[in-house]
């Protein structure tokens, strides 16, 4: 049985008088992933997330989320969505826990849900306080709460990590597990790849509006075809193990002692079946992967090169 | 219904936090009592209600004050969210543009409500009693604190299209401060100048409409020849046959005066794409 849709863009595109915002986006996100939308600034991540919210009407294409067209459906949609904007902002004068106890009543969510919320962001401690007094960490967190509030369907998180210490970004990626593992969908927005940890399932690449990849990070692992690293420390006399390995192999001479092996992903193994049989009197093996930066850098780049 | 009601609910608690309520409330209190003090004396023993008296110099005071108090509490309504980022979070709330215009509308009027009744109330009872005061004298004093909340009405629904049309909280101080020097101190002065510049070819009806054109002169005729006994003493007696205009006239021209311009912002604002 197919897991049902929560995501489903087809052909979308925004104009702005001024600049396309986004050209021809068609994706498909099943219900309970955790989408990431990547891109530098201006590629289209912030338009996207107002599309699926419905605060804005696609030029031509079709938006539709959990079902509905957001920008048509109105008040039932955003009853079942929760929304942490990119800097999120309160008003200053007013506690978070009166701050949550506003959004809950306009969501129609029982007040008594928010002080467990503000347990469950660890905000209980300043929960009296005014937002003033709150630190950034502290109102991304309160963020987070007032997104979750009325156990929405759908999140929808713009540049959630930025500016969070390791230490709570870990607890950010632990309330999103917690959210999908309930069976929510979960979107979020980033500019830096390695911040997302390899926590999502999804992973959707925006370059000026235009969809350069979209799939999970092993599809793009592959799709990227990014050569693994393979160094070996020979301990001596490295140009000659190099001579013996030769055949079709792509082999560099670090320095005396190491040399380097270049191979796609899926020969890996293959690499390593040779290394063995070949009686390689190997002291030390380390392997590097393409990082989440490198296949980033590489689908960024490769689309530079086709608008130039 | 109900999300007019929550927004309109957080308009009123933060103006008792911010302090508005208080400070406009006394303000116009303390104005109120010093004027019915200063307006008493003369009036007192020429044996005429003071009360009248009052009313009078009360609505030249809320000409002045009540359309400032509106526009600077209200022109940030709008794009005061949006500067400071929380507008983008409050509308994928299951709340319609309309309502958080409405709710805004509903508290502010409520606040400025609240000061006129507290504020001009204490003044009128402080003054009227203990006295013999006739059933009209209260009725136009009713008549101008009514009228004078309906003007705050009237600028604050100016100020949220001012909030609307405005793309920087700057731009809307700006408008704001325009729209009270137009209508409040300009207007009357081109108005009387026109008047005397065209030596008497201005006919009654276009004096009319010129009136009509501007809340604050509404207002003042509303509050100034509705009753005998006020415009005995604001020198409209003889006025009163000649160009004054009917009440429902005047009441209707001062609830359009708040419908048209909310109706726009409404318009506008739901008309606007982030």
């Amino acid at each position: 049985m197919m897991t049902p849709v929560a995501i489903h863009l087809a052909n979308v595109t925004k104009h702005y008088p001024r600049h396309k915002a986004l050209d021809e986006v068609s994706l498909q996100v099943p219900e309970g992933r955790c989408l990431a939308l990547l891109g530098h600034n201006g590629a289209g991540k912030t338009t996207l997330m107002k599309l699926m919210l419905g605060l804005i009407r696609p030029s031509s294409g079709q938006v539709q989320v959990l079902g509905m067209d957001p920008a048509a459906a109105g008040l039932p949609f955003r009853r079942r969505i929760g929304f942490l904007p990119e800097n999120v902002a309160f008003d200053e004068a007013v506690s978070g826990r009166d701050t949550l106890r506003f959004y809950a009543r306009l969501k129609g969510v029982p007040l008594a849900d928010t002080d467990p919320l503000l347990e469950a962001v660890g905000l209980s401690f300043a929960a009296q306080r005014r937002i003033k007094t709150y630190s950034k960490g502290m109102r991304q967190r309160l963020g987070l709460a007032q997104a979750m509030l009325g156990a929405p369907g759908l999140l929808l998180f713009d540049e959630p990590t930025t500016g969070l210490d390791p230490v709570l970004r870990q607890a950010f990626f632990h309330h999103i597990r917690d959210l999908t593992t309930r069976g929510a969908t979960v979107v979020l927005s980033s500019h830096v790849l390695t911040e997302l940890e390899a926590r999502t399932d999804l992973v959707a690449i925006l370059r000026q509006g235009r969809l350069v990849a979209f799939g999970t990070l092993d599809d793009l692992r592959r799709e990227a075809a990014l050569p693994v690293r393979v160094r070996v420390v020979v301990g001596t006399e490295a140009s000659v193990v190099a001579g013996r390995l030769g055949d079709g192999l792509a082999v560099t001479v670090v320095d005396g002692r190491s040399l380097e092996i270049t191979c796609r992903i899926d020969e890996k193994m293959a690499v390593f079946r040779h290394l063995t049989a070949s009686g390689l009197p190997a002291l030390d093996i380390d392997i590097q992967l393409p990082t989440l930066d490198d296949i980033y850098l590489h689908f960024s780049h490769h689309t530079a090169e086709a608008t130039a | 219904m109900r999300a007019i009601g929550i927004i309109g609910g957080k308009v009123i608690g933060d103006a008792l936090r911010n302090r508005w309520i208080v400070g406009a409330t006394v303000l116009l209190a303390g104005l109120a009592f010093v004027l019915s003090f200063l307006g008493a004396a003369p009036g007192g023993h020429v044996g005429v209600s003071p009360l009248a008296v009052i009313v009078v110099s009360l609505s030249s005071l809320s000409i002045f004050l009540v359309p400032l108090i509106a526009l600077l509490m209200a022109y940030d309504a709008v794009v005061g969210e949006d500067e400071r980022g929380t507008m983008l979070l409050l509308l994928t709330y299951p709340v319609t543009k309309r309502q958080i215009l409405f709710g805004k509308f509903l508290g502010h009027t409520a606040t400025i409500a609240i000061a006129v009744f507290v504020g001009y109330g204490a003044a009128g009872l402080a003054n009227g009693i203990g006295r013999e005061v006739d059933a009209m004298a209260w009725a136009a004093f009713g008549l101008l604190m009514i009228s004078s909340v309906l003007l705050g009405m009237v600028f604050l629904a100016l100020a949220y299209l001012a909030s609307i049309v405005a793309s920087e909280r700057g731009t809307a101080a700006g408008l704001a401060v325009g729209v009270w020097l137009l209508f409040v101190i300009l207007y009357d002065m081109g108005l009387l100048g026109l008047l005397v510049a065209s030596e008497g070819r201005i006919g009654t009806t276009a004096f009319q409409i010129l009136l009509l054109a501007n809340p604050a002169d509404v207002f003042r005729l509303l509050n100034l020849s509705s009753f005998e006994n006020v415009r005995l003493f604001a020198g409209m007696a003889g006025a009163s046959g000649e160009a004054a205009l009917p009440f429902p006239v005047l009441a209707a021209a001062l609830l359009a005066w708040v419908a048209v311009p909310l109706g726009a912002a409404a318009h506008l604002f739901g008309r606007r794409e982030l």
